[in-house]
């Protein structure tokens, strides 16, 4: 006889937006059901739950209405859970510098992947991972700010920027592997490195990052159905 | 100690606009720095090194950037008049809306306006409005945030007026009252809401800025 699970997440694997819900779900010990979803060919119960986007990730809470967008599942989540592991800070000025550099990893930094595999010829990409680069020394110097002098973005234990960034550290291993590019590296982003070790044993975080195999499927499938532009 | 409240931005923004409508519905003081544009001040690169942009509020010498930011920390920061739902659900779903509002439906509608009006660019741009429309009619009420405005009607901000001015510059429509007749009223209800006139420019001068920046030659 099993509980019915309250909280049922739609998502897939390979997605880091879904895995930062994921850890957000480990870290307050909340038990769900995981489904996973096929974005080559989408369920009927995707595309009901989230028909804005017809994306992942979707949560489903007992018997509210489908909500989607990681980020603000995470505030859901914490609003609703808020005395176990609390994810955001409480005062107003640091919540709004996490969202702040929230919104920057979501809307400038991590859309220069998707668009470095869609740019033809190596000029184009070039120019795009120099950007890149950049990127990773703006979230190095955020990093030494949030942290000032400890573990994790969110202090001594993880918190909202730790979650919002840590879900893409299995795609920055598989960049490396794949397409040599380093995202974080001792020379330039050295306290970031090592907050990626962290990251990579913690408990609520290490079970969930996707593998490279995983990640190496999903990639495969976006060249196939998403194939990169013409030169 | 009195609150030291600045807004860094130029009185064209539909991004500004956001903000002073959030601080003016919990009455805050504020004193505003006209930022030109295309000679930003060291005090605005000092503040927003990231994007370099308006709006920036700067609260007793803390700077905050990101319009939603900004409107979710004046919620934050201040009591007065709620700016998001106080329900954990309605405020998460009105948090969706404002972000659909800035992710897809003002690009489409930037799209239709940068495009002259171009048929596939404006189907794009009303396929989004109509989310927007449908939440309107579910709603039933004056405003997405019911009888009051909330942190949906100001993200939207920029389809209350600007849109409006933009397709009498280039001579397009994007929201047509038959296709769109909850918009259209919502539009008229919103931009009469006190604490958003206050601080809207003349129309003829966004008219004028998008005939200038997008019309043609």
């Amino acid at each position: 006889m099993g509980k019915r699970s309250e909280i049922k997440l739609l998502g897939t694997d390979a997605s880091p937006y879904v895995n930062r819900v994921q850890f957000v779900l480990n870290l307050k010990s909340i038990e769900y059901e995981y489904i996973e979803e096929n974005l080559a060919c989408k369920s009927e119960l995707l595309l009901k739950s989230n028909p804005v986007y017809k994306k992942v990730p979707v949560l489903l809470h007992a018997n509210k209405p489908p909500l989607p967008e990681s980020l603000i599942i995470i505030e859901y989540l914490d609003e609703i859970y808020p005395d176990i592991h609390p994810i955001l800070p409480s005062n107003p000025l640091d919540r709004a510098d996490n969202r702040f550099w929230a919104s920057y990893i979501d809307n400038k930094f991590f859309p220069l992947f998707e668009e470095l595999r869609q740019t033809p010829g190596k000029e184009g990409k070039e120019v795009i991972k120099k950007q890149i680069i950049e990127g990773s020394e703006l979230l190095e110097e955020a990093f030494v700010k949030f942290s000032n002098g400890k573990a994790y973005f969110g202090g001594d234990d993880v918190g909202y920027l730790d979650v919002v960034l840590g879900c893409f550290i299995g795609w920055t291993k598989f960049f490396e592997k794949h397409i040599e590019l380093k995202v974080i590296d001792e020379l330039r982003t050295p306290k970031l490195l090592e907050w990626t070790n962290r990251i990579w044993s913690h408990e609520a975080f290490k079970n969930t990052i996707p593998g490279n195999e995983t990640l190496l499927d999903f990639y495969m499938m976006l060249q196939i159905h998403k194939p990169p532009r013409a030169a | 100690m009195a609150d030291e409240v600045k807004l860094y931005g130029f009185p064209g923004s539909p991004y500004v606009s956001r903000v002073t409508t959030a601080l003016n519905l919990k009455g805050i003081k504020y004193e505003f720095v006209a930022e030109d544009l295309s000679n930003k001040s060291a005090d605005l690169l000092k503040y927003n090194p990231v994007h370099k942009k308006v709006p920036v509020l700067v609260h007793n010498g803390k700077p905050i950037s990101e319009s939603l930011v900004i409107v979710e920390y004046i919620d934050d920061a201040w009591k007065g008049v709620p700016i998001l739902p106080q329900d954990t659900y309605e405020k998460a779903q009105a948090r969706f809306w404002a972000k659909f509002i800035d992710d897809k439906c003002t690009p489409a509608i930037f799209k239709a306006i940068t495009n002259h009006g171009e048929e596939q660019a404006v189907a794009e741009a009303q396929e989004q409005l109509q989310f927007l429309e449908n939440e309107l009619n579910v709603k039933g009420k004056k405003f997405f945030g019911g009888d009051n405005i909330n942190l949906v009607d100001i993200a939207a901000t920029f389809i209350a007026y600007w849109l409006g001015a933009a397709e009498e510059a280039l001579g397009i429509k994007v929201l047509s009252k038959d296709k769109f007749p909850k918009i259209t009223e919502w539009c008229g209800n919103y931009i009469n809401c006190q604490v958003v006139k206050d601080d809207l420019v003349p129309r003829e001068a966004i008219v004028a800025f998008f005939r200038k920046r997008f019309g043609n030659a």
